[in-house]
C-alpha cells in the first residue's frame, strides 16, 4: 500500500467518522417553565436565536408552570431520542425518576437558570445558572466604589419573602457593603418583585426618611421594583439617579430607558442567554467527550449609563421582556 | 349610652382611629401634608391612594356579597382590563381606552352573573373559573410582558390631581357616591338585601332576583375594571402576572370588616370602603414601621383578628355582661 493510498484511506475514515457529528445537526429538547415573567420570555427567544446561530434543531415545550407537564415533555423528548435535553426546572425536587430515564437512554440533561435538589447531582450533565449572591455583591461593590468615603444611607427593596433569589441577592449585597463602614442599609422591605409594590414601598421609605433627604441610594432586588421606585421618587419631587443613586439587578429593557433619561444609575445583568453556553457544553461533550464542570456560572455584568443604554435598550426590547 | 352612639359602624370607626394612632406613633410625620407638583403629598394621601383599588373592588363586592354571592374573579378582571387599557393607550384616545376596558369588565361581570343567576352555579365555583382563566387571558393580551405606555391622559388617571386631590381618590369617592345614590336612592338596595336574605321568598314576593344577581355581578365587573385601569395608570404599565393578584381576598376582607355578612342580606357601602381603608392604613403603617418584611402578614393577621373580634356579637355581649357585673358588684 502506497503512502498516498494510506493517506486517502485515513482521510475517508476521518470524514466518515466526522460526518454524523457535522451533517446530522444536534436536536435538543427544551422544557421551559412557561410565561412567568418577561425575563423568561426573553430567555426563550434568546435560546431560539442561539440555536439558529449554531444550526441546532431546538424543540421547546412550554410547561405552563407545572412540573407534571415538564416531566411529560422530558419523557416525550426521550421517546424522540433527542441528543440532549435542557430543563428549566419549575421546582427543585421530584426529578429523580424522570432524570434516571434520561440517563438510561444516554441523553445528557442540562439545567438552565435553576438548580435542582442536591440528591440528583449525578443525574445531569451540568447546570448553567447565574450566581445570585454574586449579583448582589456586584451591585454592592458598584455602590461602594461610586459613593467613595461619603456616608450613605441605603434603602433596600427586597424580592418576595422566602424566595431564594431574594435571600441570595440580599446576602451578596450585605457582604459587599459590610467592608465599608460608611454604607448602611437603613430600611429594607419587600416589594414582591413587582412595579406596583416597589412604588408603594418606596413612597413609604421617602416619607419615613425625611421626605427622601436621608436616603443616598436605593438597592432593588430587581429592575421592575426599581422602575416603580423611580416613579415614586419623581412624584415626591426628588431626582432619581442624581439626588438618590439607584442600583438594581436583571437588566430588563425599561431600566435602560430610565438610564437614558438619567433616572437610573446601574443594573447587574441576569443574562437571558443560558442556552448558548449549554449548547457549547453539549456539543463539546458529544464530539470530544469533554465532561463540563457541574456548574457553568453565567457572567453577572454591571451595566451603567456609560455603557450606551440606548443601544442596550434597542437590542433587548425585541426579546419579549 | 349605647342609644346615643350609632351601633353600626362604631367598631370600624374605632378600629380606624386606633390604627391611625398607632401609625402616628411609628411614624411621627404620618399626618404631615404638603403640596408637591400641585398634588397633595403625605402618608395619609398614600393610604387613600393605595387603598383605591381595594376600595373600588369592595364597592362591587359588597353588593355581590349582599345577594349571598361572592366574586373571586375581580383580581383577574383587574389584570384583563389593565392589559386592555395599556395596549390601547398609545394608539387611541382616553374615551376609547376607558370604553374598551370598562366594557371588558362589564362582559366579565355578565359572564359571572350568567353562570350564577341563569345557570344557577355556586358563586364561589362560577367566579373561580374566571379567576383562573382571566389571568391567562390577561397574559395573552400582554404576551407575558409588562406593556408600558406613555399616553399622558391615561397616566393622569393614575398620577394626576384634581384641586390637589389625586385622581384615583377622586374616582373612588365619585364611585362611592354614584353607587350609594343608585342603590340607596331607590329601592334597589332593599331588593338586593331581600335577594340575599331569602331569595325564594323575595322571588314569590315579586322581586326579580335573577336580574338583581346579574346586575350586581356586572357592577362588580365594572368596579374591578376601573380598579384595573387605575392600577395600570399608576405604574404606567400593565403587569398581567401581578396586577390585582390576591386583591379579591382583600376586597372580601374589606366587606367583612365593614360588617356585611357573607350570608347576604344587610350591607353597607360606606363601611365596606372604610374596611378597605382600615386594611390600607395598616399596610402603610407596616411599611413605615421599619419592621422586617417577614412580620408583614403576621401583623396584618393579628390586626384583622382584633377588628373582627370587636364586631363579634358574642364578644360584645360578653363585654356587656362584664360591665353589668362590675356595676352590680360593689
Amino acid at each position: 500500500m502506497t503512502l498516498k493510498a494510506l493517506f486517502a484511506a485515513s482521510a475517508t475514515a476521518t470524514l466518515l467518522l466526522a460526518l454524523p457529528a457535522n451533517a446530522a445537526e444536534l436536536t435538543v429538547g427544551f422544557s421551559q417553565i412557561g410565561s412567568e415573567s418577561g425575563w423568561r420570555a426573553a430567555e426563550t427567544s434568546v435560546s431560539k436565536q442561539e440555536a439558529t446561530k449554531r444550526k441546532v434543531n431546538l424543540k421547546i415545550a412550554d410547561a405552563q408552570q407545572k412540573q407534571e407537564n415538564q416531566i411529560k415533555a422530558i419523557r416525550s423528548f426521550i421517546a424522540q431520542n433527542v441528543d440532549a435535553i435542557f430543563l428549566a426546572p419549575v421546582v427543585s425536587t421530584g426529578w429523580d425518576s424522570v432524570l434516571k430515564e434520561a440517563k438510561e437512554a444516554k441523553i445528557p440533561v442540562v439545567l438552565l437558570d435553576r438548580d435542582i435538589d442536591p440528591s440528583g447531582k449525578d443525574l445531569y450533565l451540568t447546570a448553567v445558572t447565574s450566581d445570585s449572591v454574586h449579583e448582589g455583591a456586584v451591585a454592592g461593590d458598584w455602590l461602594a466604589k461610586t459613593v467613595g468615603d461619603k456616608a450613605c444611607n441605603i434603602v433596600e427593596l427586597q424580592g418576595t419573602v422566602g424566595a431564594s433569589v431574594a435571600a441570595n441577592r440580599k446576602k451578596g449585597f450585605d457582604t459587599a457593603i459590610a467592608k465599608h463602614a460608611n454604607l448602611k442599609v437603613v430600611r429594607s422591605q419587600t416589594g414582591d418583585f413587582t412595579r406596583a409594590k416597589g412604588k408603594e414601598v418606596m413612597e413609604s421609605f421617602i416619607k419615613a426618611e425625611g421626605g427622601g433627604k436621608n436616603i443616598c441610594a436605593v438597592y432593588a432586588h430587581n429592575d421592575d421594583m426599581m422602575v416603580g421606585a423611580i416613579q415614586a421618587m419623581k412624584e415626591a419631587g426628588l431626582k432619581p439617579g442624581k439626588d438618590i443613586l439607584t442600583v438594581s439587578i436583571d437588566a430588563v429593557p425599561d431600566i435602560f430607558k430610565a438610564m437614558v433619561a438619567g433616572e437610573a444609575n446601574a443594573t447587574v445583568e441576569l443574562t437571558p442567554n443560558m442556552a448558548g453556553p449549554a449548547f457549547d457544553a453539549v456539543a463539546a461533550f458529544k464530539e470530544k467527550g469533554t465532561v463540563p464542570p457541574k456548574w457553568i456560572q453565567t457572567e453577572s455584568k454591571l451595566l451603567t449609563a456609560a455603557d450606551d443604554p440606548q443601544k442596550v435598550y434597542d437590542s433587548k426590547k425585541g426579546l419579549g421582556y | 349610652m349605647t342609644e346615643l352612639l350609632p351601633r353600626r359602624g362604631l367598631a370600624q370607626i374605632l378600629a380606624l382611629i386606633v390604627i391611625l394612632a398607632v401609625d402616628r406613633v411609628v411614624s411621627p410625620q404620618f399626618f404631615d401634608l404638603r403640596l408637591q407638583d400641585g398634588r397633595l403629598f403625605g402618608s395619609l394621601i398614600d393610604v387613600l391612594n393605595r387603598g383605591t383599588p381595594v376600595a373600588l373592588l369592595s364597592l362591587g363586592m359588597v353588593l355581590v356579597i349582599a345577594t349571598r354571592g361572592i366574586d373571586l374573579s375581580v383580581g383577574a378582571v383587574m389584570a384583563i382590563c389593565g392589559a386592555i387599557a395599556a395596549s390601547l393607550a398609545d394608539s387611541h384616545g382616553l374615551p376609547v381606552v376607558l370604553a374598551a376596558a370598562l366594557g371588558a369588565g362589564l362582559i366579565c361581570g355578565l359572564w359571572n352573573g350568567f353562570l350564577v343567576a341563569v345557570l344557577g352555579m355556586q358563586p364561589i365555583v362560577a367566579t373561580l373559573i374566571l379567576m383562573v382563566a382571566g389571568r391567562g387571558i390577561a397574559q395573552l393580551i400582554t404576551e407575558g410582558r409588562i406593556v408600558t405606555f406613555s399616553s399622558p391622559d391615561l397616566v393622569w388617571l393614575g398620577n394626576g390631581a384634581i384641586l390637589g386631590v389625586p385622581v384615583p381618590i377622586a374616582i373612588a369617592l365619585g364611585m362611592l357616591i354614584l353607587t350609594g345614590a343608585v342603590v340607596r336612592g331607590s329601592a334597589l338596595g332593599l331588593l338586593i338585601e331581600a335577594t340575599g336574605g331569602n331569595a325564594r321568598a323575595s322571588e314569590l314576593a315579586g322581586v326579580g332576583t335573577r336580574a338583581m344577581i346579574l346586575a350586581v355581578y356586572v357592577w362588580c365587573g365594572v368596579c374591578a375594571a376601573l380598579a384595573g385601569v387605575i392600577a395600570a395608570a399608576d405604574i404606567m404599565g400593565a403587569d398581567a402576572n401581578n396586577a390585582g393578584l390576591w386583591l379579591e381576598l382583600d376586597a372580601i376582607l374589606a366587606v367583612v370588616i365593614g360588617g356585611t355578612s357573607l350570608f347576604g342580606g344587610r350591607f353597607s357601602l360606606v363601611l365596606a370602603v372604610l374596611g378597605a381603608l382600615i386594611i390600607q392604613t395598616m399596610n402603610t403603617g407596616i411599611l413605615l414601621s421599619g419592621y422586617p418584611p417577614e412580620f408583614n402578614l403576621l401583623v396584618k393577621a393579628v390586626v384583622v383578628l382584633a377588628v373582627l373580634l370587636l364586631q363579634s356579637p358574642k364578644l360584645s355581649g360578653f363585654a356587656g355582661i362584664m360591665v353589668r357585673l362590675r356595676r352590680t358588684k360593689p
